[in-house]
Order: structure tokens, then C-alpha cells, then sequence
């Protein structure tokens, strides 16, 4: 088995304006490593949808990124409310977001599914009330 | 066409210049972030009238080439900052959005 890259960061809660750094940062990343750019896209929009996801609905958390031979699994966990109907969640359109978070473009109930459409596998563990932990993963 | 003609374009003020060299193919509207994210096409020019900086980070995710704020929307120093860092160029203009997109597609991408 080959080397594994792992990066890990701290997602802010607290600031919406900060949100999606950590997301270009790993592009920035996959780039300097050479991985093909349809790839870093996909893992681009499926982190960068599930950052943001964690700091408008779970007051942030932490991403670990895994980069190894076959794939790119991403790991992002929070300690928020929990994810109560996880099929309704997933259904585009659905969206819980508050009025200040919409008018700044967010809303659209299309974060989720877009994880799910550009991930080759996605997972979720949530329990109301403790958090939420989503996987997914991007094969090479 | 390059992102030089759309930074000449008329009714325009560019805000921050990206590459001018840079070539553009399409041209997108939309002004909710998770569908731009993942339907503006690369090295595009994306027409909104969100000017925030959300807006800067789903551009440089989708690699977008330029950010065209429509209906006088203007954006802050910081996100402009974070544009021209990456290298995004950035118009404000008062015009709709689709008279904006129009001009756009008149100037080369037809
Ligand atoms: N990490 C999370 N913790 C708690 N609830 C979440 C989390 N992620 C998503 N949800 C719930 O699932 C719903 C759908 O999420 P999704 O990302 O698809 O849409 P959105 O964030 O509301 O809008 P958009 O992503 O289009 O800007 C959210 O509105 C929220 O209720
Ligand atoms: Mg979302």
C-alpha cells in the first residue's frame, strides 16, 4: 500500500465568511499533487457543500481529509442538531436555512444532493441532539 | 473569447481585473450558491446579484473567471481582496441580469 496524505482542519461556526476556506485549501492541494481536475472539481463541490453545511446548520465541527492510491474520503464532523429526516433532508429543494443565511444565497435545499451526485459514496451518521458525521468518498 | 473584451464591455466598472488573458467560454446566470456550485461550467462568466463572500468562494471552487455583479450590486473590500487574490475578475454594472448576460454572449460568445 502506498502513502496515505491526511489533512485535518477546525470548521468555524461562527463565521459564515470564512466558510469554504478549508475547501480551497484541499483544492489547492489536489492540484499541487497533480490529481486530475474533474476530480479535484467533484471533491471541490461535495467539501465545500458539506463545510458550509456544518457552519449555517451544526455551529461548525472538523474535516479530515484522506488522500491515498484509490480515492479521496472526506470525514466531516459536528456536534450539531442532528439530522432529523435524513430522506426529506436529501430531497432537492428541502431546506431548513434561516432567513439571514438565504439572503446571502444560501437556501436552495441543493447541498446534499449535490454531495451525493459528485461522491462516488456518501454516508450519513447523525443522532438528533449529538451531531452529525458525513463520509464520502471519491474514487480516483 | 478573453476575459479582456468583457472587462471593456460598456455600462461596466471592473472592481477587480483577474487575468485578462484568461479565456472564457460560457456565460452563467443564477444567484443561489448550490446551484451555481455545481452548474456554473468552468472558466465562465457568471452574472448574480450576490455580491458577497460566498459568492468569491463558489466562484474560485467552480473556477469560475469572472464575477459579474448585476442591478448596481456592489461587494466589499474584503471579498474583493479574496477575488483578486484568486484571481477572479470582478465587474459591478447597473443593468438587469439578463440585459447584462446579453451583452456578454454579444461580445464574442455567440
Ligand atoms: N450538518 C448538518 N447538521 C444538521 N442539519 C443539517 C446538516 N446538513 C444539512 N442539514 C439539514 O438538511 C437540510 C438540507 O441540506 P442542504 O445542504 O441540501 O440544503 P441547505 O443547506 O438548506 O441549502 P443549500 O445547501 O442549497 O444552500 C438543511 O436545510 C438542514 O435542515
Ligand atoms: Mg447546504
Amino acid at each position: 500500500m502506498g502513502d496515505q496524505l491526511i489533512f485535518t482542519y477546525d470548521i468555524d461556526g461562527s463565521d459564515f465568511t470564512r466558510a469554504g476556506e478549508a475547501s480551497s485549501s484541499v483544492k489547492n492541494k489536489l492540484k499541487m499533487l497533480g490529481v486530475n481536475s474533474e476530480i479535484i472539481r467533484r471533491v471541490a463541490i461535495a467539501m465545500y457543500e458539506g463545510e458550509i453545511n456544518m457552519v449555517i446548520h451544526a455551529d461548525g465541527g472538523q474535516i479530515t481529509v484522506t488522500v491515498s492510491d484509490d480515492d479521496i474520503v472526506m470525514v466531516l464532523a459536528d456536534r450539531g442538531p442532528g439530522i432529523p429526516d435524513i430522506g426529506k433532508a436529501m430531497q432537492e429543494g428541502y431546506s431548513t436555512a434561516r432567513p439571514e443565511v438565504r439572503s446571502l444565497g444560501f437556501g436552495a435545499g441543493m447541498g446534499l444532493p449535490n454531495m451525493k451526485r459528485y461522491t462516488d459514496q456518501m454516508e450519513i451518521d447523525t443522532v438528533v441532539g449529538k451531531g452529525t458525521t458525513i463520509t464520502m468518498k471519491v474514487a480516483f | 473569447m478573453k476575459l479582456q473584451t468583457i472587462l471593456k464591455l460598456p455600462d461596466c466598472r471592473v472592481l477587480s481585473e483577474g487575468r485578462p488573458e484568461r479565456e472564457v467560454t460560457r456565460v452563467f446566470c443564477c444567484d443561489l450558491l448550490s446551484i451555481a456550485m455545481s452548474r456554473a461550467p468552468s472558466d465562465s462568466v457568471w452574472v448574480t446579484v450576490m455580491g458577497n463572500k460566498n459568492t468569491v468562494a463558489v466562484a474560485s471552487l467552480a473556477d469560475v473567471a469572472c464575477i459579474v455583479l448585476a442591478e448596481g450590486v456592489s461587494m466589499d473590500r474584503d471579498s474583493l481582496e479574496k477575488a483578486s487574490e484568486e484571481g477572479i475578475a470582478v465587474l459591478s454594472t447597473e443593468l438587469p441580469v439578463f440585459d447584462m448576460a446579453l451583452n456578454i454572449y454579444r461580445a464574442g460568445m455567440e
